[in-house]
This record gives C-alpha cells, sequence and structure tokens, in this order.
C-alpha cells in the first residue's frame, strides 16, 4: 500500500509538470487558435535560465532560479507573440510552421552556444532528500513540483476569474471581434495570453529538469515533453485550463502506474507512453472534443 | 455637422463584392435608419465603419478619418456598436459582460440599471443563460455604460417578442436624446418611431438617402423595400 502512495504521489507531481506546459499551450490556443510548436523551446530556455542563475549567481538561492526560469520563459514567450505570431493571425498553417521553425532555430542556438550534453543544476541539499510518509520514503522533489503545479492552477484560476484581463481572455476565446468591438486591444490580452504561458512553460522547464531528469538540463528537452503536453491538452478539451489540469493527472498517473506495475523487461520500458497515448484513444473516441473542451 | 461620413465603401468578403461604392451620411444628434432587402450589404456597412471589416474608401466617424484603424481604436472615439446577433458573451455573467465594457469615460452603472432593472437582478447570471430579449439588453446596456455619443445597432429588434420590441425601442427614444444612433432595421413600425433620416441599400450601393417621412410614399417604399409603407 505504502509503494502504491509513494507512485501515486510520483504520478501527481509528473501531471503537476505536464499541467505547467499544457496550461499555457491551452490558453494560446483557447483564445488565439495558435497551436504553439515553440512552447517546447520556451520550458528549455527556462531550464537553462534557471540552470544559469543557480549557477553563477548561486548567492541569490534556488528561488532566484524559479523566478528566472519563468522569467526567461515569459519573455521569449512575449516577443515570439509579438515580433512573429502577431503578423500571422489567421494564417494557421504559416503560425505553425514558424513556431516548428523557431523551435529547431532555438534548439539549434541551445546547441551551439552551451553543447549538446546535458548541464547539471546546483540545488539545494533538501531538494534531492527524502520525508517519510507511512513508512515511505518520498522525494520531496514530488512535492515541490505538486506544490508548484497547485500554486499555479490556483493563479490562473485566479487570474481568469478575478482579473479585467482574464475576462478579456475568457471573453476574447469566445468571441474575439467582439472584444474589440467594445474598445479593447486585443493584441495586448494576446501577448499577456503568451508571457503567462511561457512563464508556466519556463516554470515545468527548470521543475522537470531538478525533479524528474536529475538536475539535468539540455537543449532537447521541452520537445521531449510537448508531445505529452499536446495529449493532455487534447483530453482535457481545447482551451479548458480545468480540463488540462484534470488530464494531466490522469495522463501522469497513468504513466507511472503502467511503468511502475509493467516493470521494465524486455519490450516493456515504453509501455507507460504507450499507454498515454491509448487513454488519449479512448477520450476522443468517447468524447471527440476532450474532457470540458467547448463543443464546436 | 455629419457624425459619420463614407465615400466610395468597397468591400469584398470571400471574392464576392458585397459593397460597390457607398456613399452616405449620417447627421450628429438624428436617428438614421440604414434599410434594404436582405443581403443587400447593410451589417457589412456597419461592421466596415468600426474595422470589423477590411474595406476600401473614406471613412470619417466622429470627425476622424478612420480608415485603415483598428476597431478598438475607433470604438474609443465613443462609438457603441450592438451587433445582430446580441454577441452576449455566454460564459461570462451579466455583470461581467458589463464590465467588460468599462473602456471610456462617464462609466454610469446607473443608468443601464435605470433602462433596463432586470439588468440589476440578474447581474451573476451567465448571460448564456438569459432569454434573447435579455441578452438584447445586455447588448444595449454594454454601449450605455459610458458615454457613446455615437451608437451602431444592427437589427435590435430581430427575434425578440413585442413585449421585448416596445421595451428595447423605448430605450432607444431615451438614448436619441443623447446620441446619434445609425441603426440597421427591418421592422418599419420600429423604423418610423425612432429614425428621422433613411438611407437605403441595393446591389451594394446607396439607392435612396432621404427623410424618413419619404417611405410614407407606398409607391418608392415598395420599389426600395419590397413592402407596403
Amino acid at each position: 500500500m505504502s509503494t502504491f502512495i509513494a507512485i501515486t504521489i510520483s504520478g501527481l507531481a509528473l501531471g503537476a509538470v505536464y499541467f505547467l506546459i499544457a496550461s499555457g499551450l491551452s490558453l494560446i490556443y483557447g483564445l488565439m487558435d495558435v497551436l504553439n510548436f515553440a512552447h517546447g523551446v520556451f520550458l528549455t530556455l527556462g531550464a537553462y535560465a534557471g540552470w544559469a542563475v543557480a549557477a553563477h549567481l548561486p548567492r541569490l538561492g534556488f528561488v532566484a532560479a524559479v523566478v528566472a526560469a519563468a522569467a526567461a520563459g515569459a519573455v521569449v514567450a512575449a516577443a515570439t507573440e509579438v515580433l512573429l505570431i502577431r503578423p500571422l493571425y489567421g494564417r494557421p498553417i504559416s503560425q505553425i510552421l514558424v513556431t516548428i521553425g523557431l523551435d529547431l532555430a532555438l534548439v539549434g542556438l541551445l546547441e551551439g552556444g552551451f553543447g549538446s550534453d546535458s548541464r547539471s543544476v546546483a540545488v539545494p541539499g533538501w531538494l534531492p532528500a527524502v520525508t517519510a510518509i507511512g513508512g515511505e520514503r518520498i522525494p520531496n522533489g514530488d512535492f515541490l513540483a505538486l506544490g508548484a503545479g497547485l500554486a499555479v492552477l490556483g493563479a490562473l484560476t485566479w487570474f481568469l476569474r478575478r482579473t479585467r484581463y482574464g475576462m478579456i481572455i475568457r471573453a476574447g476565446a469566445e468571441n474575439r471581434d467582439m472584444v474589440r468591438a467594445l474598445g479593447i486591444d486585443v493584441g495586448r490580452a494576446f501577448t499577456v495570453v503568451f508571457a503567462v504561458g511561457g512563464a508556466a512553460a519556463g516554470l515545468a522547464g527548470l521543475l522537470n529538469s531538478v525533479v524528474f531528469s536529475g538536475a539535468l538540463v539540455n537543449p532537447t528537452q521541452g520537445d521531449q515533453l510537448l508531445i505529452f503536453a499536446f495529449i493532455v491538452v487534447v483530453i482535457g478539451g481545447l482551451g479548458s485550463i480545468t480540463g488540462s489540469a484534470f488530464a494531466a493527472v490522469l495522463v501522469g498517473l497513468v504513466q507511472v502506474y503502467v511503468t511502475f506495475y509493467a516493470g521494465t523487461g524486455a519490450g516493456l520500458a515504453q509501455l507507460g507512453n504507450v499507454s498515454v497515448v491509448l487513454v488519449l484513444a479512448i477520450v476522443l473516441l468517447v468524447r471527440p472534443r476532450g474532457l470540458l473542451g467547448r463543443a464546436a | 455637422m455629419n457624425a459619420v461620413e463614407v465615400s466610395g465603401l468597397r468591400v469584398s468578403i470571400g471574392g464576392s463584392q458585397v459593397l460597390a461604392g457607398v456613399d452616405l451620411r449620417v447627421p450628429a444628434g438624428r436617428v438614421t435608419a440604414l434599410l434594404g432587402r436582405n443581403g443587400v450589404g447593410k451589417t457589412t456597412t456597419l461592421r466596415s465603419l468600426i474595422g470589423l471589416l477590411p474595406s476600401a474608401g473614406d471613412i470619417s466617424v466622429l470627425g476622424h478619418r478612420v480608415s485603415g484603424w483598428p476597431t478598438h481604436r475607433i470604438i474609443r472615439l465613443g462609438v457603441g456598436y450592438v451587433p445582430e446577433d446580441r454577441d452576449v458573451f455566454a460564459g461570462l455573467t451579466v455583470r461581467e459582460n458589463l464590465r467588460i465594457a468599462e473602456t471610456g469615460p462617464g462609466l454610469d452603472y446607473e443608468r443601464v440599471y435605470d433602462l433596463f432593472p432586470e439588468l440589476r437582478q440578474r447581474s451573476r447570471q451567465l448571460a448564456g443563460t438569459l432569454s434573447g430579449g435579455q441578452q438584447q439588453m445586455v447588448a444595449i446596456g454594454r454601449v450605455l455604460l459610458t458615454d457613446r455619443p455615437l451608437l451602431l445597432v444592427d437589427e435590435p429588434t430581430k427575434g425578440l417578442s413585442p413585449k421585448f420590441v416596445s421595451e428595447v425601442v423605448d430605450v432607444l427614444e431615451r438614448v436619441r436624446e443623447t446620441a446619434t444612433i445609425l441603426m440597421v432595421e427591418q421592422n418599419v413600425h420600429v423604423v418610423r418611431r425612432l429614425a428621422q433620416h433613411v438611407i437605403v441599400l441595393d446591389r451594394g450601393q446607396v439607392a435612396h438617402a432621404g427623410l424618413a417621412s419619404d417611405l410614407d410614399d407606398d409607391k418608392l417604399a415598395r420599389r426600395l423595400l419590397g413592402v407596403s409603407a
């Protein structure tokens, strides 16, 4: 039983990281109909920013690395919206091509600047330690990821429900033209949404490195995670933050349970990933618009 | 003094020309009805005036040449737009639908609640759960929340029950004392009650512009609108 609890917490933590990535994707698609394939590199840049601060400014502490990761994601995402996406609204194919191109270019730049090998993030002593719960040793990193996921879910919900920008974003997801026709500069809201999504992605990048990747960052880590984030967004329902949260937990738990209980024998190592795709297929068959997606 | 002046307005949608050189003037402080058969470009004209559709030609709104301006900038000159299908935000409450329209000077919720007391009672209700008439109250309430000297109102009585038609017309009658109104309307009785001027579109151009009383001429009304006065 205690092992089951430990695996469950690990699955929830993984789900929290998926949620951090998927929430931005979902927001960006929900408001702007932009499928942002550069989202993975926002995550990678966030991880590298966190690594750089932890390595070169250790006096500032780990919190500064976390802030740097989120800030780097936000700045790069906002710049992407202003410089590359804004001229391409209403041209979805061009948006997809330009975001794929940006992803390839920035990954190439990171490889050119820092090499293809992974870099080790300096983490505080408490992070790799464990906390005993019910006789099971739970990694502190799992609690960190879980806490961050819950905090971002709470902050996003507050932002969307309680702030004027959140209201504009919800209205814009329904009818952009009408928001404009009330005198609101929707373009600014678009930039804010990209920045918020980028911040969550940057945070996810650093957390994934320190919790699930042995405190290592590498130039392609974002692209590896992006596919799972897209699956989460589709399962949750395009444009639904709450749906993304449920889907992220589902995907994280399924992946961890299957990986643990199927074992790591020959041919079984990828079963956890395959099971996620199966969940996606089942959800799409039963509920094509996702768990909480809007009807077309 | 004209609140709106349009010259040579041309709009194409999906490759077909909807407006083929519209010239019109909307006198300030008056109600002008934009009339015509279905599909002649009335809604297209309103949407073009506020930049929701790309267009060619010269457009002046409240003394500013606005051709090429983004929609939000034109609206912030003091323009209110009530669209044909209400377009309330279904997932937002009534209060949020009003709050989102806080984009100009003279913010006054009491003005809206005075005209539509029901909106105060339903302020926490999701707009998507309102009846058509109640949604029209929200759509009109949004543009009356702040001072907007020019209102573009697209078919305000379309699909409403007689009770709501009467209520909406009463409100527009009060509003016309303080604002210029350019209104698309199919209901001739409503036009007669509210409008002083009429502009009739046909085949993407202005076929007639004059006083609303021109429609008293049965022959003219039948020729322009296909209806008897």
